[in-house]
């Protein structure tokens, strides 16, 4: 299944964000969006940030067949994860009235991680993740030349974050 | 032999007679200098870094001046101390000595050129570079000596100590290069002179 990750500064500005598959039992490590979902994601995503503003660790949310996961970080920076268990099955309609998925692939996915998003070993598994990401970002933020609320551009924390989703989602 | 003595000079001397502060705090504090430099000389967001680098040697250079009073102090007050007889003793003072009681790093000399008068020191970690990685502008890559200021304190300081030298980076892992080193050229020995007439 994919994951979109998106780290949001102190503005709700987006300052770094990266799509991957999983890479565990089966996937090839690609994310396999559909051709809109890449800005519904950061829609989605956007629209779960208030909820988050509300709730400080707000652990998931349950949105159109999507969970959201968001981990607040000391400098008030989140990182947002969006799993989707099975992007195929997700139509983006018009229509606020959420699709109904299909019960045959859903199946296939049930030892995915995103299809138990309640599962204590998803959240124990995302919760490592962000914290080999916070770990990434402390070290990119010590860097003098970065200012705060700039976009992340270094391809050292890029990687870093690559390897962590592979190790963990 | 005299320069495992120097060595072991140079690790009495930290553990004992040296007041310590907390590496990040000097760390970060170089950071934001070097940022806040390039940052000042730049025109249209573009830092104008050979600058920057003569910016931190000049800084350096005002360093040095003062440091070596703080260096002789400290390392004469163990007295076994002799003056240097020799550039190699003075290169062997500058690595286990200097650099130990003030960064706690030791550099290796290498790098000897035929006549003796130019060496090269070798950083295995450069304390002041912790976490930095270069803006990706393209040319910071090629122009800027993030730690230039360690060039301008050991020329400062060995003016002060009547020898002119010439003190370079050549190679910096910030640049993707493998090693960090500096080239120590001794120019001249300097002879008490008539201080020139402008300031």
């Amino acid at each position: 299944m994919s994951y979109y990750f998106t780290i949001i500064g102190t503005r709700d500005n987006p300052l770094f964000e990266s799509d991957f598959g999983t890479s565990k039992v089966g996937g090839d490590g690609v994310a396999r969006f559909k051709e809109e979902a890449k800005y519904m994601n950061q829609f989605i995503v956007h629209a779960a940030l208030d909820l988050v503003e509300e709730v400080q660790w707000s652990n998931k949310e349950l949105y159109q067949n999507n969970h959201v996961h968001c981990y607040l970080t000391g400098g008030n920076v989140k990182f947002m994860l969006l799993m989707n268990p099975d992007p195929s099955a997700t139509t983006y309609s018009a229509y606020p009235t959420s699709p109904p998925s299909r019960p045959s692939t859903a199946r296939q996915s049930t030892i995915l991680l995103a299809a138990n998003p309640t599962s204590q070993a998803t959240e124990e598994a995302v919760r490592q993740f962000m914290n080999e990401v916070y770990e990434a970002w402390v070290k990119c933020i010590m860097n003098p030349f970065y200012q705060a609320n700039q976009v992340v551009t270094s391809p050292v924390f890029r990687s870093r974050v690559v390897i962590a989703a592979k190790k963990y989602l | 032999m005299a320069s495992q003595k120097i060595a072991r000079q140079g690790e009495e001397l930290w553990k004992t007679k040296i007041e310590k502060v907390n590496a990040e705090l000097v760390t970060l504090t170089y950071g934001t200098v070097v940022a806040q430099l390039c940052r000042d000389f730049s025109t249209n967001n573009n830092p104008d870094y050979v600058e920057v680098n003569r910016q931190l040697d000049k800084m350096g250079y005002n360093i040095g001046l003062r440091l070596i009073e703080d260096f002789l102090a400290k390392s004469s007050a163990n007295s076994s101390t002799q003056a240097c007889g020799s550039f190699r003793e003075v290169a062997e003072m500058i690595s286990k000595v200097g650099f130990k009681i003030f960064l706690n790093v030791t550099p290796s000399v290498t790098g000897w050129s035929a006549d003796g008068k130019s060496f090269g020191l070798v950083l295995e970690e450069n304390p002041l570079a912790d976490f930095v990685e270069l803006p990706d502008d393209g040319r910071s890559q090629d122009e800027l000596w993030y730690s230039n200021i360690l060039c301008g304190i050991i020329r400062g300081a060995l003016e002060m100590v009547q020898m002119q030298t010439e003190v370079k980076f050549t190679s910096d892992v910030l640049r993707g290069n493998d090693t960090t080193e500096m080239r120590i050229t001794l120019l001249r020995y300097i002879e008490d002179e008539m201080p020139p007439d402008d300031e």
